[in-house]
């Protein structure tokens, strides 16, 4: 059972996605509790890959080898390490939680709503659990379907818009990744596995164009600046569970490719583009960061905020360190519940006021009382409170690189002021003073399913604030031979 | 005279034969059964390509065997190529058989065309002589003219029927030009000989590489590569939608065969001028049809644009085989399979696309504006997701067939060195997403504005569901379809 652990956690949501799609949206009692069904089946697959997995193993865990195509050495392997099995965990658990928030809101199609964002959530375990480059990209890019359609059918009024610059945009990064892959084949002698990669010689003009095939693609995803446009576009017009599995997964595919491919790969190139690479993290932290500062939209802010908290990631991880690697993969996972809870929040408003305007309301504290005090500890959370998730790993990242570089460390601190700005800023305009229109006196208070969603959220947030060596533990091992990698050179 | 005549081996033009009988049966056949009863050629036409499969596999023994004064060959090549242009024909005539009754087209002429064009493509497929090649291809684009023509009283239809003939046979001109200057550099019409002669290499280049040019131009006209892709559009957008699939599937596997018996079997020694010139073609083709397809409002067009860009990718992959003069086996066989897979592959994707045009067409309606397709996920949640699966694995995203058939060209392309022009062309992928995606847009994403429900027989629904789950299924299992070309190339070459 053991051995086919990480094939369950992408075949059981991907394969239980087919009966929901056949039951239809007629018979809507029966697909969300199906959904909910096989949603949670797939979280339970994936506790035992925490449970037994060993702390003190560097190497890949759960190893599954097959011939996939042998005639070009293409082989379906999996495992995880310190730095992909939390990912797993993390995908498949909030999966849970976009089934349940989209169990009233989701009026038309919701079998097709259900089945595309299962069968995302196994290819996205795909992604990170693949150990064959070509079966990476696979995964990778087919995971752009379900998301295509998911914000073309559900999202808001410029959905289409949305969906084609989403699609392009990461379309385009991929497809050079793709080249840079085959090139990798002939220069391993005839190898997909991206293990022995790790291990591979290559001159430093390669490496650089590796290197920056590989950086289109990921920084299309994470997204950097200058290449982030496409983001605040999907999370707006995304619906909830759309925003909520691009901020809380989704961005983290090209963080984790970072890690996977370019700096074990190309250790040198990664070196000698570090500069860079942390000049446009900073000018995202910073500049957008003041970009959030100005947003109308909630959703438009959250998503800038979101753009920013991953610049603190790719920070971390060009400063070469322990602190700052494990600071950013902390940050990646603490960014997973606050974005994804903030963004459920937006939704709870959302859903009885159809509008995301800041200025529409106002005085909400009257109305939702239980809402609000989620709501102010999220938003803590994302401004990086002490105490929360959200404060761990932009620590950790900023001590990492204040041993680096006393300046560099303190433009990234600058995040912990402007995070705290434009999200309590919000906060204050939409939650508190006098009710500001009929339609927030109106409003009714959390349901039952809605506390539920967010008090599990707001859990995760404060025990990972709290205690969050359980998540670390994990990744020491893995971390450090990383770096062994990344301080040898390939040259 | 007489006394050196020697009785040809029928034996291993047993399938060629047969389909010649048959339908000259099925001509026959149609005056006696009449016009009351349709299904009389409609049967026998499939018993006739049923038949063609019996006897292909079962004379298919791996042997390269040379018959009629070694003017044709059965190899494993051809049997390969033979059963996939029946299939690609079979396929073809159960997508269309309710369309072409509905228009009152489904005439015995009609099959007995179609007939004559698969025993066209089959004697192209196992030419080895320039003139048995010539006489497939003429046969093949004889019955093509015809059948684009069939229905007669359509303006369009005829007017894309001249085109193609005017440019068909100018470019049956320019082919037979070539073939004679090869003659006249070689000194032999047939193919194995032009090959010896080249490879000896006391032949007058200059006219030989005269007479490679203009057979270039020839095989890129029925290929339909940029700069002979004009009538492609036309043609595609003019046909009856049943014979623009017909045009698209069976075709290409005889213009593959005879890229392949041309070019890699006569001209090898001249692998490096061929190349550049495919090297060009496949670009300009990728460029412009990638670019062109996004302005076009007729499905049909833009699947004909899609086809020209298509072609150009498979092209790529018969360029990337000799590199610097070396001839490493195993990269010959990679690259040239990578071609044929692609084949494959597109007489696939294009069967699918142009029958879901035909399911949503109807008696007085042709549903070839990209608008039919709007709200179709409404309409038919299961067709919708077919035409998916073909748009995504046209635009080469997995898990699609469609992607390892790009893949495996990348892979030739890359192996070859020609790094740039791979991202060149991934670039142009990049372009092409766009209009498939326009397609699932307006299928999932938009509301019909006609709601009648989906009329089509159970055989065209089966087809098209088949025809889906072929494109998904081997895009999850791809390695079947390629070492069956891998095994058939090592084995013909």
């Amino acid at each position: 059972m053991n051995a086919h652990l990480l094939s369950l956690a992408i075949w059981v949501p991907i394969l239980g996605a087919l009966p929901v799609l056949a039951l239809g949206s007629e018979r809507r009692n029966a697909v969300r509790w199906l959904s909910l069904l096989v949603a949670i089946a797939g979280f339970l697959v994936t506790i035992p890959l925490y449970t037994g997995f060993n702390n003190q193993d560097a190497g890949m865990q759960f190893v599954e080898r097959l011939a996939w195509i042998p005639r070009f050495n293409i082989e379906y392997s999996l495992g995880v390490d310190g730095i992909s099995m939390l990912f797993i965990l993390l995908n498949s658990f909030i999966t849970i939680l976009v089934v349940l928030a989209g169990w009233e809101v989701i009026e038309e199609k919701q079998a097709q709503y259900m089945g595309a964002f299962l069968v995302m959530s196994g290819l996205m375990n795909g992604i990170f659990s693949a150990l064959d480059g070509i079966l990476f990209y696979v995964f990778f890019e087919s995971s752009l379907i379900p998301m295509y359609i998911i914000i073309g059918v559900w999202g808001g009024a410029n959905r289409v818009y949305a969906a084609f610059k989403f699609f392009l945009y990461t379309l385009l990064g991929s497809l050079l990744m793709l080249v840079a892959l085959l090139w990798l084949f002939f220069e391993a002698g005839g190898s997909f596995s991206i293990l022995d990669w790790h291990n591979l010689r290559i001159d430093m003009a390669p490496q650089i164009l590796i290197f920056i095939a590989l950086l289109l693609s990921f920084a299309v995803k994470v997204p950097m600046w200058p290449v982030h446009t496409w983001l605040p576009d999907a999370h707006v017009e995304a619906p909830t569970g759309g925003s909520v599995v691009l901020a809380a997964i989704a961005l983290k595919l090209g963080a984790y490719g970072f890690l996977r491919f370019s700096l074990p790969i190309v250790p040198d190139a990664s070196h000698a583009m570090a500069p860079l690479m942390m000049a446009l993290s900073l000018i995202a932290v910073i500049y957008i960061g003041f970009v959030a500062l100005v947003q109308e939209d909630m959703k438009k802010l959250v998503a800038y905020s979101s753009i920013s908290h991953m610049g603190f990631v790719t920070l971390g991880f060009f400063i070469f360190n322990s602190l700052g690697i494990e600071g950013a993969l902390v940050q990646m996972i603490s960014h997973g519940f606050v974005s994804a809870a903030m963004f459920l929040c937006i939704g709870v408003m959302y859903d009885r006021m159809h509008s995301r305007k800041i200025a529409d309301y106002g005085g909400v504290m009257n109305t939702m009382p239980k809402f609000g005090a989620f709501f102010l500890l999220f938003s803590m959370a994302n401004a990086g409170l002490p105490a929360t998730s959200g404060f761990v790993g932009e620590f950790m990242v900023i001590l990492g690189a204040v041993k680096l570089n006393f300046w560099i460390g303190s433009a990234a601190a600058t995040t912990l002021i402007l995070g705290a700005a434009y999200t309590l800023w919000m906060y204050k305009r939409v939650v508190f003073g006098p009710v500001a229109n009929s339609h927030v006196a109106e409003l009714t208070d959390i349901n039952g399913r809605e506390f539920l969603i967010l008090g599990i959220l707001a859990g995760a947030v404060l025990i990972m604030g709290l205690y969050p060596f359980p998540v670390v533990d994990v990744m020491h091992a893995t971390v450090d031979n990383l770096l062994k990698h990344v301080a040898t050179s390939k040259l | 005279m007489l006394e050196n005549f020697v009785t040809p081996d029928f034996y291993p033009a047993a399938a060629e034969l047969f389909i010649a009988a048959m339908a000259l049966i099925v001509l026959v056949a149609d005056l006696i059964a009449g016009t009351n009863r349709r299904w009389v050629p409609a049967l026998l036409t499939m018993v006739a390509l049923v038949g063609a499969i019996v006897v292909t596999a079962a004379t298919a023994d791996g042997q390269t065997v040379q018959t009629f004064s070694r003017m044709f060959v059965d190899d494993l090549l051809a049997d390969f190529l033979k059963l996939m242009t029946y299939l690609a024909v079979i396929m073809a005539l159960v997508y269309s058989r309710r369309y072409m009754a509905d228009r009152k087209l489904d005439s015995g002429e009609y099959y007995m065309l179609v007939l004559f064009a698969t025993l066209g493509m089959m004697v192209m497929i196992s030419a080895s002589s320039l003139v048995t090649l010539y006489i497939g291809l003429e046969l093949m684009s004889l019955s093509l003219y015809g059948l684009v023509a069939i229905d007669r009283d359509s303006k369009k239809a005829t007017e894309a029927a001249m085109k193609y003939f005017v440019l068909g046979a100018l470019a049956s001109g320019l082919l037979l030009y070539g073939m004679s200057m090869l003659y006249g550099a070689t000194g032999t019409l047939e193919i194995g000989g032009i090959a010896q002669a080249l490879y000896q290499g006391n032949v007058p280049k200059t006219i030989a590489v005269f007479g490679l040019v203009f057979t270039v131009a020839g095989i890129a006209f029925k290929l339909g590569v940029v700069p002979f892709h004009m009538w492609v559009p036309d043609v595609y957008q003019g046909a009856p939608t049943a014979i623009t699939l017909f045009l698209a599937t069976a075709p290409k596997f005889a213009a593959f065969a005879m890229a392949m018996r041309l070019l890699v079997y006569g001209m090898f020694s001249l692998a490096e001028e061929w190349q550049h010139m495919l090297l060009i073609m496949a670009v300009l083709s990728i460029a412009l049809g990638n670019l062109a397809a996004i302005a076009q409002t007729n499905i049909k067009r833009m699947l004909a644009y899609s086809a020209i860009s298509h072609m150009g990718f498979m092209l790529l992959g018969l360029t990337s085989a000799v590199v610097g003069g070396q001839v490493e086996p195993f990269a010959v066989v990679n690259a040239y399979s990578s071609a044929m897979y692609y084949v494959v592959a597109y007489v696939l994707m294009s069967a699918a696309a142009f029958g879901m045009v035909m399911l949503l067409s109807r008696p007085g309606y042709e549903a070839d504006t990209l608008d039919a397709f709007k709200g179709l996920n409404q309409r038919s949640p299961w067709f919708a997701a077919v035409m998916l699966m073909v748009m995504f694995s046209m635009a080469g995203i997995p898990f699609f067939i469609g992607f390892f058939a790009k893949f495996s060209v990348l892979l030739a392309l890359i192996k070859a060195g020609y790094t740039s022009i791979a991202v060149i062309v991934v670039l142009f992928s990049l372009v092409g997403a766009f209009y498939y995606l326009r397609v699932v847009k307006l299928m999932y994403f938009d509301k019909p504005d006609d709601t009648s429900p989906i009329q089509a027989g159970v055989d065209m629904r089966a087809m098209l569901t088949i025809n889906g789950l072929m494109i998904a299924f081997f895009g999850l299992f791809p390695d079947a379809i390629m070492v069956l070309c891998t095994t058939t190339l090592m084995r013909s070459l």
